[in-house]
């Protein structure tokens, strides 16, 4: 591939995809995907950032093969208690006497489930309240908005705090707080995007098309206030992982046994000056994954926000 | 086919209210070519976003087939009256290929042979079928002013509002567009308004013309008398000096003498 | 003659794109006195990339290289972003190609002004709020106090484009870049722009670029013209010439343009040769 690159002939599904006339909608995309991938690519970081998120998502799949023991049942006690990283136990064992590494690997499900289920929840709420908002104006916008300002008016984990006592501590109630409190800003962004595009000459055109509100907002709208979208989740992610760690280490997010990353630092902490491992390893996992996503979320922004990234 | 009566249209409120459009009134025949000229400001392009329904109607009335129209406009009307905008670059959905740009009006309508009208509309104005799945940005100018074009006509309508079609596009692909707009008014029986600046564009496509400034109609008069220099209007006449080129010695415009 | 204002030599703009490297300015070389010179040339031309890579706002694949790049002594290609960024709005201006596109859509026009203002002179609020009313006043709009107000989509076409020129004006630049700042504007009101760019010319000596489609126009307004296809300088004559020009690429822009003197049906439109590109 070297040499000049107005001499390099692409080669043949390279051409195809780069096709400057495709022949059908999904040439079209593809190119369109291809090229954004290109430039994904040429920034490594976001290339380890997208590894460390398949790497999580492998992991929560195949945990069970990973994993070598169970993560709730621990072994004898006596004998098995805290016992240091080494060749059995890859990351140590905690007080009960479980293998970290395994318990980590199945964390690795919990946390992913998290971060789909707020994903699926706060993006779709936000992009809706933002781009109605923005599109309609008027009262409609009034309303909505004063809501987004009183959602965004208090600190998330605090915010997050008063569900989870409110409904009760759990897993599912700690995601779903955290999901009522991370569209705000979703809303926000979605319906900044909307002012500078509803007024422009594309959204007229549809408009005289005969085109219903809900066409336009959907099909016309949404997809230009996307690719901002994606991008911020992507850069909230590390924080949404934190808040439901946060929750757990507080003892409102999961519940033992379950081997939730955040739980987990909290029991490590009683032994954190002698068996440091029980403590840091789940710890070390929150780590890289909330940095992975970042970097992703870096590396996502120069190729769909270019004008943001500056 | 389409007539005018004392278009009133007032944005706004309050200190920021102004009457765009203060009495306007043209009647259009069926087949004809319509232009309107003016004055910066005057209230051209918002004649035509009164009569497609992005403008609010303050007073007077808008009459198509001798109908009055209603708001908001109907399907049926948008298949009778369709637009094209002055910027090619602001018109085109960034992010829609030309198919899903000429799809979407098919879909609306739920017209049936989708297939077969696009590849059609795209022969119409002159691109061929390999221009199909592009994006905006893979295309000039020129090119996405005609998809703009191929998509008011794609619905088969019988007007069309042209608002200063050309004005973003240099001087040889202005003569392609202004080409195809003539020939495809020949072929389909289009009756056509033109806005625009440049009284050489109007005056090679319209026989007769509506004369603007300041909300109203002024003067209406023909391509000929345009040609020949004749106004009875002061205005019309300084449009028509001022269409000659800059002139360090000209007089100062109508406007401050007046005072 | 003194010492010109702006020199160019040899400039090219080259974008390195994943499908290979487009030289969209290809050995631009001109100098400007307190002139105006016009640039004429089709869509794509590379009319608009000149202009800003002068300025330094050559978007981003892009990357700009000249022999030499002065303005006023100054050495625009070394020059800090410092000192670019105090030139560049202050005074360099341009006026861009797609006003509607430039102008902030969520903030009116008269704050716009404001900030283009105070960004390069110190002048306390309502000193900056006077000087943007005037400046539109200046530009000819009807009812400034009211358009002060607006936002950009609720202005017509031309008033965006005249608002555009006023932001640039404003801070009284010495060398201004006007990339089609009468396209969408009536032939009186344009006609009443160039007076006031002509009135800063000859009065305080401001060289302008003005970069336009519109022969016609550029013919009976300019000094001098350059008329560019791909990427070069394919012909430079004096502006009341425009008419004898040799290249047969300049006849053609000429012939294709309707005119008010004869009614010709189809235009004739431009048969490009291949080798005028090379
Ligand atoms: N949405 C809006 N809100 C408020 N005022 C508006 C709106 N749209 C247009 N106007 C006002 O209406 C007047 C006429 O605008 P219009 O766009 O019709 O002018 P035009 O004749 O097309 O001018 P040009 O030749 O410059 O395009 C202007 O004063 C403009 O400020
Ligand atoms: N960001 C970019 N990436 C790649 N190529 C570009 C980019 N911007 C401009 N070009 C190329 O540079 C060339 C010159 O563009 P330029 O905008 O200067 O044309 P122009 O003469 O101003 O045309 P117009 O009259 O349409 O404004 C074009 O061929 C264009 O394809
Ligand atoms: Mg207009
Ligand atoms: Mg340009």
């Amino acid at each position: 591939m070297a040499g000049a690159p107005s001499l390099s002939q692409p080669s043949g599904w390279r051409a195809w995809l780069l096709s400057p006339e495709p022949g059908s909608r999904w040439q079209a995309r593809l190119g369109r995907f291809y090229l954004g991938w290109r430039s994904f690519t040429r920034n490594p970081l976001a290339v380890m950032g997208l590894g460390v998120v398949v790497l999580l998502i492998l992991v929560a799949i195949f945990a069970d093969f990973i994993a070598p023991y169970s993560p709730v049942i621990g072994g004898d006690l006596r004998t098995q208690r805290l016992l240091p990283p080494s060749e059995t136990y890859w990351f140590g064992t905690d007080d009960q006497a479980r293998d970290i590494f395994s318990r980590v690997i199945y964390g690795s499900r919990i946390t992913l489930w998290v971060i789909v289920l707020v994903a699926l929840i706060a993006t779709p709420i936000g992009l809706l309240v933002g781009t109605v908002a923005g599109y309609l104006g008027g009262w409609v916008d009034t309303v909505l908005m004063r809501i987004t300002d009183i959602f965004l008016a208090f600190p998330r984990l605090i915010l997050a705090l008063a569900f989870v006592a409110a409904l009760g501590p759990g897993i599912e109630n700690a995601v779903i707080a955290i999901a009522i409190t991370s569209w705000p800003p979703y809303a926000r962004i979605a319906r900044a995007e909307t002012l500078t595009i509803r007024n422009s000459d594309f959204i007229a055109a549809v408009k005289l098309q005969g085109a219903s509100t809900p066409r336009i907002i959907l099909g016309h709208v949404v997809p230009l206030c996307l690719s901002s979208l994606i991008v911020r989740v992507t850069l909230d992610m590390a924080g949404i992982i934190l808040t439901a760690a946060g929750l757990g280490f507080l003892g409102l997010g999961a519940q033992p046994p379950m081997p939730e990353w955040g739980a987990m630092v909290a029991t490590g902490r009683n032994y954190l000056i002698d068996q440091w491992w029980v403590a840091a390893m789940p710890g070390l996992a929150i780590f890289v994954v909330s940095l992975g996503f970042n970097l992703l979320g870096d590396g996502l922004r120069d190729v769909l926000d270019p004008k943001a990234a500056k | 086919m389409l007539d005018i009566q004392n278009l009133q249209v007032i944005f706004g409120t309050g200190r920021l209210q102004v009457q765009a459009v203060k009495n306007a009134s043209f009647h259009v025949e069926a087949g004809e070519s319509y232009g309107l000229v003016g004055e910066s400001g005057s209230g051209k392009s918002t004649v035509l976003r009164a009569i497609c329904g992005l403008a609010p109607i303050s007073g007077g009335h808008v009459r198509v087939d001798g109908k009055e129209v209603t708001t908001p406009r109907g399907k049926a009307f948008y298949r009778t009256i369709q637009m094209v905008f002055q910027d090619p670059y602001a018109s085109l959905h960034p992010r829609h290929t030309v198919d899903r740009t000429l799809s979407e009006p098919l879909a609306i309508h739920g017209v049936k042979d989708a297939e077969t009208r696009i590849l059609q509309a795209l022969r119409e104005v002159g691109l061929g079928p390999s221009f199909r799945f592009r994006y905006p940005h893979q295309l000039s100018g020129g090119q996405r002013q005609r998809i703009a074009i191929a998509r008011a006509l794609i619905l088969r309508p019988k007007v069309l509002l042209l608002d200063e079609p050309t004005s973003a596009l240099d001087a040889s692909v202005q003569a392609e567009v202004l080409n195809l707009l003539e020939d495809l008014r020949h072929k389909m029986g289009l009756t056509y308004i033109l806005v625009s600046h440049d009284l050489a564009v109007v005056a090679h496509l319209c026989q007769r013309l509506l004369v603007m400034r300041n909300g109203e109609s002024i003067e209406e008069t023909t391509s000929a008398a345009l040609r020949s220099g004749q106004a009875s209007n002061s205005y019309t006449q300084s449009l028509i000096e001022a269409s000659q080129g800059f002139s360090r010695d000209a007089p100062q415009p109508a406007s401050s003498l007046a005072t | 003659m003194t010492k010109p204002l702006l020199e160019v030599e040899d400039l090219r703009v080259r974008f390195h794109l994943r499908t290979g490297t487009v030289e969209a300015v290809r050995g631009v070389s001109f100098q400007l006195g307190r002139e105006r010179l016009g640039i004429v040339g089709e869509s794509g031309s590379g009319k608009s990339q000149t202009g800003r890579a002068i300025l330094g706002l050559t978007p981003p694949p892009g990357e700009v290289l000249a022999k030499r790049l002065t303005f006023d002594g100054i050495d625009l290609l070394t020059a800090s972003k410092r000192t670019l960024r105090t030139l560049r709005g202050g005074r360099i201006s341009m006026v861009m190609q797609d006003p509607k596109y430039s102008l902030n859509p969520v903030m009116t026009i008269g704050e716009q002004i404001i900030e283009a203002y105070q960004a390069h002179v110190k002048a306390s609020r309502a000193e900056a709020h006077d000087r943007a009313l005037a400046m539109l006043e200046a530009v000819k709009m009807r009812d400034p106090g009211r358009v002060f107000a607006l936002y950009p989509h609720e202005v017509s076409g031309g008033m965006g484009q005249r608002a555009m020129i006023a932001m640039m004006l404003v801070t009284e630049p010495d060398l201004l870049i006007a990339d089609e700042p009468t396209s969408a504007l009536d032939v009186t009101v344009s006609m009443e722009i160039l007076r006031i760019l002509d009135e800063f010319v000859s009065e305080r000596g401001m060289g302008l670029i003005f970069i336009s489609h519109d022969l016609k126009l550029v013919s009976s307004f300019c000094n001098r013209v350059l008329v560019m296809y791909a990427g070069r300088v394919v012909e430079e004559l004096e502006a009341k010439h425009l008419r004898e020009a040799k290249h047969p690429y300049t006849q053609g822009l000429m012939r294709c343009l309707p005119t008010l003197a004869d009614d010709v049906h189809p235009l004739p439109t431009l048969n490009r040769d291949p080798s005028w590109a090379l």
